[in-house]
């Protein structure tokens, strides 16, 4: 072992407050190759935060190529409202060259670099960080010794990382223990030993650099759970009464699949793998009919293939749930990057005026909450109801307050009492509750669930009167949905120059934004939408308020020069202070770009900001 | 193994009157007059009424196509979804709900053409459902263009000169796909057919039925050859009776995959009957075991329990 000072890493002995710089949010960025166990360095820091009662957001990149390849997680975790994972790191652990020289531009003048001297020459010119040689590799090697080579390394850099930031020792040590403690006793002892070789390593050059957080000032008396966006929306729908689904693999979806593949049986469900999208969205529905509301799920390319299935589920009023995972498009475009421009898609990819809910989760939290709506609507509105989450959701973890689960649990049982002899699916003057097979009807006249335009009792018709009722019931039961949302409220001044408007995962940075926006004295507000079909009442009212509304999102801004929310917002809305703020690069908005933007934009149009 | 006779199976222990075709009537089919659906239709309505299960838990569903259109002439649960995909729709139905009993129609174009790769995989996956395909050789619905069944030279709105592409053999497709139940019949020979969607709907798994249903409008006479009247043959399946005579040893095997591919190989118009009959465990059963094996594991625990203790292990 290479500790010098052994007696210091046993009890995790904090250093003396003096000596510590006191911090309320720190961005660590651990850049190296895939198979270094990076994620799970990102994970321990993250559940450590959470369980420390820190708020915490991670970031991370995963290469698209089938194994191996750079990748980065990024951590940012700290006492106060954690909004992004920040634009650039505090300090960058680099473990070789090319995640040196990719990724010091992350790094913030004056940060810290800690690097693998074993494997990265940094210029020795550079001054404008603090650079710290740690030896990751060997001292790996060293510490548990045998045949594991470098394995282990992450362990290390979690042991630096902890002594650098007086972190819970015990705390860290008893997630090592969890995570690893179904496997040999071997394995866990091997990863301590990485991780106490790490605390041990004097990195004396950085002893004016050692740090302490700020108490939490959370005030919370529930527990906090630490998760990523595809889990919450997994546990969302299990919560929220859904059994049944079925999906077809593709990136980043498949997660949601694989875990309800296997948390669905636990509950008396089952999850098929399907052919395709196209039988996965057709299982998925056949589940709904059998009276099971059932989840399918995709990302882009899926999506599209699952389009006729969806327009048959508006005709015929079927509740169903689909999750799109967005990534970047079009075709098979960027698998492993996120992008919203799949808006449109979701309101009008079918064919036909095909009415459906759209529904959009901010953050991971929201993802669990936002599946619970999802099925509440489904249910209640007999309706399609997409959900639009996004890579950068699907992966980031976040720590939130443990959901109050025993007010929030449905029972899924299907309904299969026996309908009134004057019993029909497709009535004009109601929202239509089908009668699942094996529920009897009292007139002994049994229902047609049907993708042709049809009469009240599901007869097909060709009659114009009928298309034009049938077509208004569908439409307007979306409206009567639009009528119970709770009305568009803005978040800062109630009125002034500037409000930005945004939705799904771009709601932290856009509330960063807003921070600084209205720090340097810029009257400025936030809407961010969770309902995209049906918008929320109240819109007009706050957009007459500010003298620019600023829609961000990360999508093209098309031929006519606005986004896809900001082009249906206009058309909506026929206000022509609604600017767009559209990015394409397949990453998440930097706080610093949505700042720019608004402040070029500003220029542009000349209003203050 | 010998053809199981065919018994009404008990009257569910209810005091319900027995299931009539009355019953079963919905709307008179838009059909062409003369159509072979229209017989197709008739042995369903007989074979439900020997059947006599529960009224409301039939469940008729259908793709796209003109014997798709099947649902809304029949008095039951059921529904119309769209072209190539009510296989796995249907296969939802039976997995969500084991208490139904599911009947699929369809036609050729529906079925093994846009439906093709679902039939594959649903019948692997050998689901609880019976699923009827009316042959006619033809898309009927969208007025005489090429099916996967119309034989080299038949002459459409797509093939004018005649038709080129080698036709799918339907038997060996549906062999080869892994279905437990595999039968071929005539719209032409009401007794038969009704003797095969009984067997069909009382197989344990996936059950499939081709049926040579003439399309009179845009495919007359495609099936003269194996109708006697018309001077063609009726072939029947010789099945295996394992009553230990010589002549047993020629008869037909139902549980040998590699016989009914055989069978199935047999040159035009090929034979009727049943080509395959094995038992498989149904995806039905597989994930029913799957969940009380979880079950197991979780000891009783509630819905609210388990999510509480997933959740205790994310703090
Ligand atoms: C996605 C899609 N493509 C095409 C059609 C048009 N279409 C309806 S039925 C049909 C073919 C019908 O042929 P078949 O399945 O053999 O049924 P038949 O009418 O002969 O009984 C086609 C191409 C459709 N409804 N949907
Ligand atoms: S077109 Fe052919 S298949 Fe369709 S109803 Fe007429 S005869 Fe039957
Ligand atoms: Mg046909």
């Amino acid at each position: 072992m290479v500790s010098p000072n052994p007696a210091e890493n046993n009890g995790g002995t904090a250093l003396p407050a003096a000596e510590a710089r006191a911090l309320n949010d720190v961005v660590i960025r651990l850049a190296g190759n895939s198979q270094d166990g990076i994620q799970t360095i990102g994970g321990f820091l993250a559940r450590l935060a959470g369980r420390s009662d820190q708020d915490v957001m991670t970031y991370m990149t995963i290469p698209s190529t089938i194994s191996g390849g750079p990748s980065i997680f990024q951590v940012r975790m700290g006492t106060g409202d954690i909004l992004s994972s920040g634009d650039q790191a505090d300090f960058l652990v680099a473990f070789y060259q090319h995640s040196y020289e990719n990724h010091l531009s992350s790094l913030r003048p004056g940060g810290v670099l800690l690097y693998d001297a074993d494997h990265v020459k940094p210029n020795p010119d550079d001054k404008r960080f603090t650079a710290v040689a740690a030896p990751i590799t060997s001292g790996t090697v060293e510490a548990v010794g045998g045949s594991s080579k470098d394995k282990g390394k992450n362990l290390y850099v979690l042991g630096l990382i902890a002594r650098v930031f007086n972190l819970d020792v015990a705390k860290l040590s008893g997630l090592i223990k969890e995570r690893f403690g179904g496997k040999t006793e071997d394995i866990v002892r091997n990863a301590m030993l990485a991780f106490d070789a790490g605390y041990a390593w004097p990195a004396d050059n950085l002893r004016d650099c050692f740090y302490r957080f700020n108490p939490p000032t959370r005030t919370s008396t529930r527990p906090q759970v630490t998760l990523d966006g595809n889990s919450a929306m997994t546990y969302g729908l299990i919560a929220a009464g859904v059994r049944y689904g079925s999906g077809y693999p593709i990136t980043p979806w498949s997660s949601i699949m694989e875990m309800l593949r296997s948390e669905l049986p636990k509950y008396g469900g089952l999850f098929v793998q399907a052919e395709d999208e196209l039988g996965a969205v057709s299982y998925a529905l056949g589940f709904s009919y059998s009276g099971h509301l059932a989840i399918t799920g995709s990302s882009g390319p899926g999506l599209s293939l699952k389009m006729e299935a969806l327009g048959w589920a508006v005709m015929s009023e079927m509740p169903l749930i689909v999750i799109n995972v967005q990534r970047g498009g079009p075709s098979t475009g960027m698998p492993t990057n996120v992008e919203q421009s799949d808006l449109l898609q979701a309101l009008y990819g079918s064919h036909g005026d095909a009415p459906r809910v759209v529904l959009a989760p901010r953050d991971v939290e929201d993802c669990f909450y936002i599946a619970i709506e999802a099925a509440r609507i489904a249910r209640a509105y007999s309706t399609p109801v997409i959900i639009l989450t996004d890579q950068a959701l699907s992966s980031r973890i976040e720590a939130f307050d443990e959901p109050d689960l025993a007010g929030l649990m449905v029972d899924p049982a299907p309904d299969l009492s026996a309908r009134p002899a004057d019993f029909k699916p497709y009535p004009l003057d109601r929202i239509t509750r089908h009668a699942p097979p094996g529920s009897r009807v009292g007139s002994g006249v049994y229902p047609t669930v049907t993708g042709l335009e049809h009469d009240e009792l599901g007869h097909p018709t060709g009659s114009p009167q009928l298309h034009t009722k049938m077509t208004a019931k569908r439409r307007e039961k979306l409206k009567a949905l639009a009528a119970t949302l709770p009305a568009a409220e803005a978040f800062g001044d109630p009125e002034g120059d500037v409000l930005l408007v945004g939705w799904g995962s771009t709601f932290g940075p856009v509330r960063e934004a807003l921070n600084r926006i209205r720090n340097s004295g810029t009257k400025a507000a936030q809407l961010h939408l969770r309902h995209l079909n049906p918008l929320p009442p109240g819109l007009e009212d706050v957009f007459r308020r500010y003298r620019q509304i600023i829609v961000v999102e990360i999508n093209d801004e098309g031929l006519y020069g606005y986004g896809q929310l900001a082009t249906l917002l206009r058309a909506r809305y026929a206000n022509p202070a609604i600017r767009s703020l559209t990015k394409t690069d397949g990453l998440t908005y930097k706080v610093s770009e949505i700042v720019n933007g608004v402040t070029h934009l500003s220029a542009r149009n000349g209003v203050p900001a | 193994m010998s053809a199981p006779e065919i018994l009404p199976p008990a009257l569910p222990a209810t005091d319900r009157a027995p299931l009539t075709k009355k019953a079963l009537t919905a709307d008179h089919p838009t059909w062409c007059p003369g159509c072979g659906d229209f017989a197709v239709l008739h042995c369903y309505y007989r074979a439900l009424e020997k059947l006599n299960y529960p009224h409301e838990k039939i469940v008729t569903m259908a793709g796209i196509g003109c014997s798709s259109r099947f649902p809304y002439f029949v008095n039951t649960h059921g529904g119309h979804y769209i072209h190539g995909r009510s296989l796995p729709f249907s296969a939802g139905v039976s997995l969500g709900r084991d208490d139904l009993h599911v009947f699929v129609f369809g036609g050729d174009g529906d079925g093994f053409s846009i439906g093709g790769n679902h039939l594959d995989h649903v019948a692997r996956k050998n689901p609880r459902l019976t699923y009827v395909i009316m042959d006619n050789f033809v898309y009927g619905l969208t007025k005489k263009q090429t099916s996967p069944t119309s034989p080299i030279g038949f002459k459409t709105k797509t093939d004018p000169t005649g038709a080129f592409d080698q036709p799918i053999n339907p038997m060996r497709k549906l062999v080869d796909s892994g279905a437990t139940f595999i039968a071929r019949s005539h719209a032409t020979q009401v007794n038969h057919m009704t003797e095969m969607i009984m067997r069909a709907a009382q197989h344990d798994g996936f059950s499939v039925i081709e049926i040579l249903s003439e399309c009179v409008e845009f495919y007359p006479g495609a099936f003269d050859t194996s109708v006697p009247r018309k001077g063609g043959t009726f072939g029947l399946i010789q099945e295996k009776k394992n009553d230990g005579t010589p002549e047993d040893a020629t008869r037909h095997d139902t549980t040998d995959e590699v016989a009914a591919y055989r069978l199935a190989s047999e040159p035009w118009p090929g034979l009727f009957g049943v080509f395959l009959d094995k038992k498989r465990p149904t995806k039905n059963q597989l994930e029913a075991n799957l969940i009380a094996k979880a079950r197991e594991r979780t000891k009783g625990a509630s819905d609210l329990q388990l999510l509480q203790s997933t959740f205790a292990k994310l703090r």
